[in-house]
């Protein structure tokens, strides 16, 4: 099967599309738009070339990212795919590929092009070839484990070499499985048989990477997917060195733009469902709770049951899900409450809108609620024409094209791949929960009326402490996701964190905050540095803070303690900088508020500082609990 | 198929794959006669045109193919 991304529309006429694009003065914008097209090998090689003819820089909402590809077979196929992957993200990929084989030498020559590049993301595609070529067919188990750990040892030194140089995130493919079986069935007995070789090498690089920190990139597992003659072929091995046929090129550029957006925070994070023929067979209003087509006993009504089965599940690991539906809202929420089969809980949903308007308004809607950007959703209907008026109307949400038959309807999903993780925290953990107990918070509001009686009643405690290395991997994840309460944007790799906590003179501080309905988690994480010319000058490298939070006064008390923390070292001032971009303009007036003054702004930020002889601890409704200093 | 048909069809996914609408390519065209076209792109365009007549050329002839009528001779060949 040719790997395909079925779930991205067909173009009606791509051709005449990216010629008038090309002729477009917002042709940037328009070769975006286009890279949300399903597009085959040709297509995407196409737009590629026209965004090379680009002379201007991206403008707003474009960000730049920089990665190099150390391989040892040819890639140069994959890096058009990338950056159309890339433009469908909106991010522009710079891509850097060595001299076939050559990556060793450039990883460790100060001087070679890799280095004057320097690298945000280095992917490392390495064939199984050299391993194998290791192991005699009659190798023993204890040779074939020792032949494997020499390899994984030579790629944890690649890692920490491309770390150390680049401070970059490491990606490493996994092997695909180019053998053919040379005992039959038996070969999966044979330890030093080469299928087996490839299994085993997949296994101890999984087990590397956990315990380095380096994300893989799964082409074995996609290679499975479509079947091995989709993503190989020896033909284009032989005649060119592809690993990777050009025919895969670009789901394959698709998933690497999947990790690096993930990398950036920019994975989706809510899925919202229409309820009619989507998460159940039939017309709720028309069919009632009886004539529902769901669950055991029907095939149609186990592909429904499938489908929410799914949607737990990614609810499990922090995804948020909410509902958009044409209905009468008790109704909906009737069928949740009530009928027997539904998997789905009315409290697993953490925005429910059901009503008769506009599903583009109604989206927005959800997408406030929560706190998110609108193109942090998933929307999934099976109404072709509700999906068309979405993608028209807000085309930053994600609309898959779904198959005809609800059956799949969750590969669909799956293949898209809109919730590529970088890690699984104990906070993703909870977060349903948390959207669930925000909700209840809401409810809370409404009742007391009053923000200062309602923050009163929230019993509301701080537990904060520089970064420790159990917390590392949230903190890191803290900074890259957060798009909204995020003061300059600066991403860091768990590497920079370490270093950060590490560092003497740097305060690092992250917070939890607590209140009657439970615990909301790691959500706020600040780096200060003192200037070198000027010590008694602390400089907010970044601080963000999670949605959840907001309007708690919880940014008052984060300031109270990060001014004491800086005053014990002697601290004079604290300077910062706020710079904007199309998402964190709800801390516009962030430093204002907290009592900072303007400096003359750089260009594209503005500079605040803040009087510490001067500053007032600030009253809010948060106790401190639990000190971690 | 007639030669032309192919020929048409050639033209048009190499226009396609350089984005360049003045490329005219007849029987006798070699590679290096198409300014961009190089190995990358030769490799680009054997597979678009595999992809397009449901063919799959042998890695030897992809190697030997002299011009544009000989690619188009093949194709002919594995279509019958």
């Amino acid at each position: 099967m040719r790997p395909m991304m079925s779930w991205l529309p067909v173009a009606p006429d791509f051709r005449a599309e990216l010629r008038t694009a090309l002729e477009s003065p917002d042709c940037l914008e328009r070769l975006a738009s286009l890279a949300q097209y399903r597009l085959d090998h040709l297509e995407t090689l196409q737009l590629d070339r026209a965004m090379s003819r680009l002379t201007l820089k991206p403008g707003p909402g474009f960000t730049i990212v920089r990665l190099a590809i150390l391989a040892s077979s040819t890639v140069d196929h994959l890096s058009p795919a990338i950056r159309v992957a890339g433009l469908r993200r909106r991010l522009m990929i710079e891509v850097h590929i060595g001299p076939y084989g050559q990556y060793r030498q450039d990883l460790l020559d100060p001087a070679s092009i890799l280095h004057q590049f320097a690298p945000q993301f280095v992917l490392f595609s390495i064939t199984a070839r050299n391993t194998l070529a290791g192991v005699p067919l009659a190798a023993t188990t204890a040779e074939v484990d020792e032949t494997i750990a020499r390899s994984i040892d030579e790629l944890r030194l690649l890692w920490r070499q491309a770390r150390e140089s680049f401070n970059a995130a490491i990606i490493q493919q996994t092997f695909l499985n180019i053998t053919e079986p040379v005992f039959g069935s038996y070969d999966r007995l044979v330890p030093g048989s080469p299928a087996r070789v490839i299994t085993q090498l997949n296994d101890q690089l999984s087990k590397a990477a956990a315990q380095d920190s380096v994300l893989l990139l799964d082409i074995a597992r996609a290679s499975e997917r479509d079947g091995i003659d989709g993503w190989f072929d020896t033909g284009s091995w032989l005649h060119g060195k592809l690993e990777v046929t050009p025919e895969a090129a670009p789901l394959c550029g698709d998933m690497i733009a999947r990790v690096v957006a993930a990398q950036r925070g920019l994975s989706k994070k809510c899925l919202v469902f229409d309820l009619d023929n989507t998460l159940w067979g039939g017309v709720i209003g028309d069919d009632g709770l009886e004539g529902l087509v769901l669950g055991e006993g029907s095939a149609a009504g186990e592909a429904h049951l499938a489908l929410q089965r799914y949607a737990k599940q990614l609810k499990e690991r922090g995804v948020i899900l909410a509902i958009c539906s044409k209905n009468d809202s008790a109704i909906a929420e009737a069928a949740f409450n009530e009928h027997p089969e539904m998997l789905l809980k009315r409290s697993d949903i953490s925005a429910f809108v059901a009503n008769w308007n506009d599903k583009a308004e109604n989206l927005k809607a959800i997408a406030a609620r929560l706190n998110i950007g609108l193109d942090s959703l998933v929307f999934v209907d099976d109404n072709p024409a509700e999906r068309a008026r979405i993608r028209q109307s807000l085309p930053m949400v994600a609309v898959p094209e779904l198959p005809r038959d609800i059956a799949h309807y969750v590969r669909c999903l799956a293949d898209a791949g809109y919730f590529e993780a970088v890690a699984f925290t104990s906070e993703d953990r909870q977060r349903a929960d948390q959207y669930a107990a925000n909700a209840e918070r809401e409810a809370l509001f409404e009742l007391s009326g009053n923000l200062d009686d309602f923050l009163r009643s929230l019993q509301m405690s701080v537990v904060f402490g520089k970064f420790t290395p159990v917390d590392l991997a949230r903190v890191t994840q803290l900074f890259n996701k957060t798009n909204q309460f995020n003061t300059t944007t600066k991403r860091y790799t768990a590497e920079e964190i370490a270093d950060f906590a590490a560092a003497r003179q740097t305060v690092t501080l992250q917070f939890r905050l607590l209140d009657k309905f439970g615990d909301n988690g790691l959500v706020s994480a600040m780096i200060l540095r003192p200037d070198p010319k000027q010590p008694e000058v602390f400089e907010i490298d970044n601080w963000v803070m999670s949605c959840r939070v907001f309007g708690r006064q919880f940014e008052f008390e984060a300031m109270n303690i990060a001014v004491e923390l800086v005053r014990q070292r002697g601290g004079k001032a604290i300077r910062a900088d706020y710079i904007p971009t199309p998402k964190n303009g709800v801390i516009a007036e962030l430093y204002p508020s907290l009592g900072f003054f303007s400096l003359n702004g750089k260009t594209g930020c503005t500079c605040w500082i803040l009087d510490l002889t001067k500053y007032v601890i600030r009253s809010t409704h948060i106790s401190r609990s639990g000190d971690a200093r | 198929m007639t030669d032309q048909e192919i020929l048409s069809a050639f033209t048009k996914i190499l226009r396609d794959l350089l984005l360049d609408d003045s490329i005219v390519l007849s029987m006798e065209t070699r590679r290096q006669d198409v300014p961009n076209w190089d190995s990358f792109n030769y490799i680009n365009f054997i597979v678009a045109v595999e992809i397009k007549f449901g063919v799959k050329f042998k890695v030897a002839d992809i190697e030997s193919f002299e011009s544009v009528g000989a690619i188009i001779a093949e194709t002919k060949a594995l279509l019958r």
